[in-house]
């Protein structure tokens, strides 16, 4: 297991430099730069620019610079928010998101799955359909549509909870952003379950716990519920590498400080050096989720084994 | 037992409502706090590098420089607590206060506006608004790299509290510039200290009636009181929280919630809500801005075609439009430059007092003139980028265009990034377009248009007339004389339509009526040391 995860690990970094070269030129190729604004800069105000964060340079030269100082570790300053170094915004913002998507991951896998398992053993009983028909609305419902709606019933209305904000990021202030983020993740993880549950509740082995006299109880959680793991698991992974990297509309929605918007914003104001901070970022992330995925399918299938 | 519970109950319930009122009243007498929505999130609080308003905002409560403005928008002493013109107009002394100190005790003297006007004219700070100071003497060659010597540049320190500045040209609106950001002064040595680092929380001295105490980015930005401002026991305002609110339907509901006491906008299609329940919270004011259309006026059809201009400018309807499309809010423009600015008053459209009607029928028969017909429809593209509102008043328009003359119009939406390219390389038959005055003087609107600017001037117009006038008014220091020469420069580039107002933009912001001292202002500048909170 270890010999394998060094492999893939070592595999991954042609990927990366695949990653960070093709959207470098991609992000360098989009017409407009970082300093166009409402109001045009006279030229030599421009050259000054462009000069200081050396875009006045053959891009190929700027590639090479950029690829030289990553290797440093470090990923320039943001050409947008020039107080502050893309290492400094993406650390700075990395917890919040991690702690708003992780808890929200959390508890779409828990509520999920204990939803999605009982509307499997109730398949097409009164209770499956009640909770099916939520799970439909959930992920019906957009966050965008769903997150003014819980604030202006909670925090308005009800004054129960803060409308925005992040504050320390204690319980009433992560409440509202969490149940925004989980909620459509909740319904959607329940299907799942339901739906492979169902599948593995019909399989032989099952039959088998049963025919030798495994209670029920027994039955569902030792055997079926493991099996039924799968699809969720490797739903799970890629999904948590992109909730903990922040959800761009719960973060904008409730003023959260998370790195979600860096993506988005970066890419539309053209701050290059932010763009390509978190596209490695993200990217690392994803290797590393998609490796503990694969490595999690070692102990719940048995029939996969790395050596 | 019954009765002891419920006793017990309400004594405890009695303390507690008496604890929490006595936690309020205690709070209240210890600190006054202020919580604003601030629109995006500061991209710096560098006051050479910042650009936009929500950091202006900031620095206006950091920094203070030569001169500042009341509540009401006039201008007032700063840093200076006097000054004097030379006869030719050429030379600023100010004479700088005593007690003008910065937030770490030390003396504000001549010799950090020196120091700051260098560092914001070097390449190397790479500011862009270094424009603004342009009209002292040397400052653009310094700046564009002609000249290296930074002593070439007209200010210096005389004594401590003696600042003199040289201008290029007489320059009217000179001190108006001095209320910008980039103009403010800068503590030599803490920058010296900390270097790009320096307009960090701990790092940050400034001369503002406040102080910069925390930073989380896209969070809050919190300042508290300066006991070193020269005016400190006349601002109210303990603690000031901002916000980065640039979702405003969000900002509304935080408002709403008692979250915010001042929001920075509202959002546009909840302003007909916010009038019928909040009219009087809301402050929907006059802003020194103008949503324009811009013909190409270096290609055909329209470099050559006059009445075309004009039909196409006379087939819109703008009350319409501001009344049933944008609904924010906004006044129908006749006029290129707003109304409410210094000593100048707008000149307009000689058709705005007709009806639509009537407007239709003359656009109608000089669209004949211009040689277009049934037969031979106009047909042009308009240009504007990604916004439901753009695309609102763009639709609209090709539709009333349709209507009118027949006119066969197609839309072009474009992302932000790539609409500026196009723009600004003139790649395109009618744009929108929208202006903001950089200072409250009618040359911030004028100047812009001239022939020489480069693609600033969105519509390419030329035109030696209007040259001559501006570049006449910008020399000549007779208050009166100079007016008359702005105005009918304006006169002159509404004749010649290069584009068409639509409307002005007002400013939008909600205030809690236990916030006292805001004045709505055509600049929008609401510094924290003129308001207060009484709850």
């Amino acid at each position: 297991m270890l010999n394998y995860t060094i492999r893939r690990l070592v595999g991954a970094v042609p990927t990366l430099f695949l990653i960070i070269a093709i959207s470098f030129f991609m992000v360098r190729s989009a017409p407009g730069g970082p300093f166009d604004r409402e109001r045009v800069v006279p030229a030599e105000i421009k050259a000054n620019l462009e000069r200081v964060y050396h875009l006045d340079e053959p891009l190929w030269q700027q590639f090479l610079r950029y690829m030289g100082s990553i290797l440093q570790g470090d990923f320039g300053p943001s050409f947008k928010y020039k107080d502050f170094s893309v290492t400094e915004l993406i650390w700075q913002g990395f917890p919040v998101s991690a702690q708003l998507g992780g808890a929200a991951v959390l508890l779409s896998a828990i509520a999920g799955v204990a939803l999605g398992a009982l509307a499997a053993l109730n398949q097409n009983g009164r209770l499956d359909g009640i909770l099916m028909a939520g799970a439909m609305t959930g992920i019906a419902i957009p966050n965008f549509v769903m997150a003014p709606l819980l604030t202006l019933v909670l925090g308005v209305y009800l004054s129960w909870l803060p409308v925005g904000g992040w504050g320390d990021g204690g319980l009433r202030q992560a409440t509202l952003p969490v149940l925004a983020l989980a909620l459509p993740q909740v319904a959607y993880v329940a299907r799942l379950t339901r739906g492979s549950m169902i599948e593995v509740l019909g399989a032989n082995y099952i039959r088998t716990a049963r025919a030798k006299g495994l209670p029920e109880r027994l039955t569902i959680t030792r055997h079926a519920l493991k099996g039924a793991m799968l699809p969720v698991v490797s739903y799970l992974g890629p999904a948590t590498a992109a909730v903990i990297t922040g959800s761009v509309v719960i973060e904008q929605i409730f003023g959260i400080p998370g790195i979600g918007r860096y993506f988005v914003q970066g890419a539309l104001n053209r701050d290059y050096t932010l763009v390509m901070g978190t596209v490695i970022f993200y990217g690392v992330l994803i290797i590393l989720a998609n490796l503990l995925v694969d490595l999690a399918y070692g102990l719940l299938d048995p029939k996969v084994r790395y050596d | 037992m019954m009765t002891w519970m419920s006793f017990t109950r309400r004594t405890l319930a009695g303390l507690a409502i008496a604890a929490l009122v006595g936690v309020c009243a205690v709070s209240a007498r210890a600190e006054t706090v202020l919580h604003r929505g601030n629109g995006a999130e500061p991209e710096t609080l560098d006051i050479h590098k910042m650009t936009g308003v929500p950091e202006a905002n900031i620095a206006r409560d950091l920094f203070e420089g030569l001169v500042a403005e009341a509540s009401d928008g006039t201008l007032i002493s700063g840093v200076a607590e006097s000054w004097s013109v030379s006869d030719d107009g050429l030379i600023y002394t100010f004479a700088l206060r005593g007690d003008a100190k910065w937030s770490n005790g030390d003396t504000v003297t001549a010799e950090d506006f020196v120091y700051s006007f260098r560092r914001a004219l070097d390449p190397a700070t790479a500011s862009d608004y270094a424009f603004l100071l342009y009209p002292i003497a040397g400052a653009e060659d310094f700046n564009g790299g002609v000249n290296a010597d930074p002593a070439s540049i007209g200010a210096e320190a005389v004594d401590a509290r003696t600042l003199r500045v040289t201008v290029k040209a007489p320059t009217p609106y000179f001190l108006q510039m001095l209320v910008n950001p980039t103009a403010m002064p800068m503590h030599r040595a803490s920058f010296e200290a900390a270097g790009d680092a320096w307009t960090r929380p701990g790092n940050l001295v400034g001369n503002g009636a406040y102080m910069l105490s925390e930073w989380t980015p896209q969070d809050r930005i919190t300042l508290v009181k300066n006991p070193n401002f020269h005016d400190a026991a006349n601002v109210a305002i303990d603690t000031v929280y901002l916000y980065p609110t640039e979702d405003t339907a969000t900002e509304l509901q935080r408002y709403r919630a008692d979250e915010l006491d001042i929001t920075y906008d509202a959002p546009s299609d909840q302003i007909p809500w916010i009038e019928e329940n909040l009219a009087a919270e809301f402050h929907n004011s006059p802003y020194l801005g103008t949503y324009y259309y811009a013909f190409n006026m270096t290609q055909p059809p329209f470099s050559e075609n006059l009445k075309l201009r004009q039909a196409l400018a006379l087939a819109v309807d703008r009350e319409t439009l501001v009344a049933q499309i944008s609904k924010g809010g906004e006044f129908a423009a006749y006029s290129w430059l707003p109304p409410g600015i210094n000593d100048y008053a707008p000149q307009t459209l000689d058709w705005a007092a007709k009806t639509q009607e009537e407007r239709n029928a003359m656009a109608q028969a000089l669209y004949a003139e211009a040689g277009y017909g049934p037969d031979n429809p106009l047909e042009l593209e308009i240009l504007y980028n990604t916004s439901d509102n753009h695309k609102k008043i763009a639709i609209a328009i090709a539709g009333m265009w349709q209507q009118v003359l027949g006119v066969k119009a197609i839309m072009r939406n474009e992302e932000w990034k790539v609409y500026l390219e196009s723009r600004d390389q003139k790649q395109f038959q009618v744009v929108r377009a929208g202006w903001i005055g950089d200072y409250n003087d009618a040359n911030t609107f004028l100047d812009f248009h001239l022939s020489d600017v480069g693609p600033i001037n969105t519509p390419g117009y030329a035109s030696a007339t209007y040259d001559d006038l501006v570049k006449g008014a910008a020399l000549e220091r007779d208050v009166a004389k100079r007016r008359a020469m702005l105005e009918e420069a304006e006169q002159v580039f509404l004749a010649d339509l290069p584009l068409f107002p639509i409307y002005h933009y007002t400013t939008q912001h909600l205030v809690k009526p236990y916030v006292t001292g805001w004045t709505d202002t055509i600049l929008d500048y609401h510094p924290t040391r003129w308001l207060a909170v009484n709850r």
